[in-house]
């Protein structure tokens, strides 16, 4: 009899382990499809990793199970990068940054039209839900194999050169990724969130 | 050095040590260039900002 109950404590358990897993999908599938933008990709990458997390004992029920799941998370959506780079789509279009060539004079200084402006306060942006409305539409707006490094480096959060190794990429060749992605993202924000009436009426 | 070769440095900056003379070279440029001062403020910000959307999930 005590093997039963202890045996329906540990179907508790992982009864409860399943829902908390569970109820984190939502969010690990809005991480998946903002790193591979197709849902598709982000919802097997999901799907992979619960499973994988529900079928493993690893997790010790010390620390923070969503950190664990995450953790798992990321190693598949590397998988899939990785598949990706091997079999680049036909229709990927290389960015060469020369559009944003136009932000510089014939001595590749600023254009006085084109000088980034004073941002005010980070804080009270960042504490505005339109703006995150926006960053996400800056970020959705990067062009997909630029994307693909910056999120790589700054949603992922992996070292560079990991990066490189991963896409096959020279380590120069990584930074100037980065460089434009920052540089489309800066003027974006610029454009959009920053230049609108939007500055004026978070700072008043 | 010019804003196009500062803004490059900037952004590497944040990817990895530069050397002691890019150091030095962009030090010098951001201080007669407020265009780059404020570009260089805005990168900070999207670091922060790519941060917090990450402490979010
Ligand atoms: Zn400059």
């Amino acid at each position: 009899m005590a093997t039963g109950s202890s045996l329906d404590e540990l179907g508790n358990q992982a009864t409860e382990l399943a829902e908390e897993v569970q109820a984190l999908r939502e969010q690990m599938l809005r991480f998946a499809t903002l790193q591979l933008r197709d849902v598709t990709q982000a919802e097997d990458a999901v799907h992979d990793a619960i499973n994988a997390a529900l079928s493993s004992n690893k997790y010790s029920g010390k620390g923070s199970l969503k950190s664990w799941v995450y953790a798992i998370l990321r190693n598949k959506i590397i998988d899939i990068i990785r598949e990706r780079s091997r079999h680049p789509v036909e229709t990927f279009i290389e960015d060469d940054g020369s559009d944003l060539n136009d932000q510089f004079d014939e001595k590749g200084h600023w254009k006085k039209s084109q000088q980034p402006a004073n941002w005010g306060q980070p804080e009270t942006t960042l504490a505005n839900k339109q703006f995150w409305l926006i960053f996400e539409a800056c970020l959705n707006d990067l062009p997909e194999s630029t994307a693909q490094v910056f999120m790589m480096r700054e949603h992922l959060g992996l070292d560079i050169r990991e990066i490189c190794n991963e896409l096959s990429l020279s380590e120069s060749n990584c930074w100037v990724i980065m460089h434009r992605a920052r540089m489309r993202l800066r003027k974006c924000l610029e454009g959009h969130f920053i230049q609108g009436d939007f500055l004026q009426a978070v700072s008043q | 050095m010019n804003c196009k070769q500062a803004t490059q440095l900037m952004s590497e900056s944040h990817d990895h040590q530069l050397t002691r003379w890019q150091r030095f070279s962009l030090r010098v440029h951001l201080l007669i260039c407020n265009g780059c001062r404020a570009y260089n403020k805005h990168l900070d910000f999207i670091s922060k900002a790519m941060q917090q959307m990450r402490d979010r999930f």
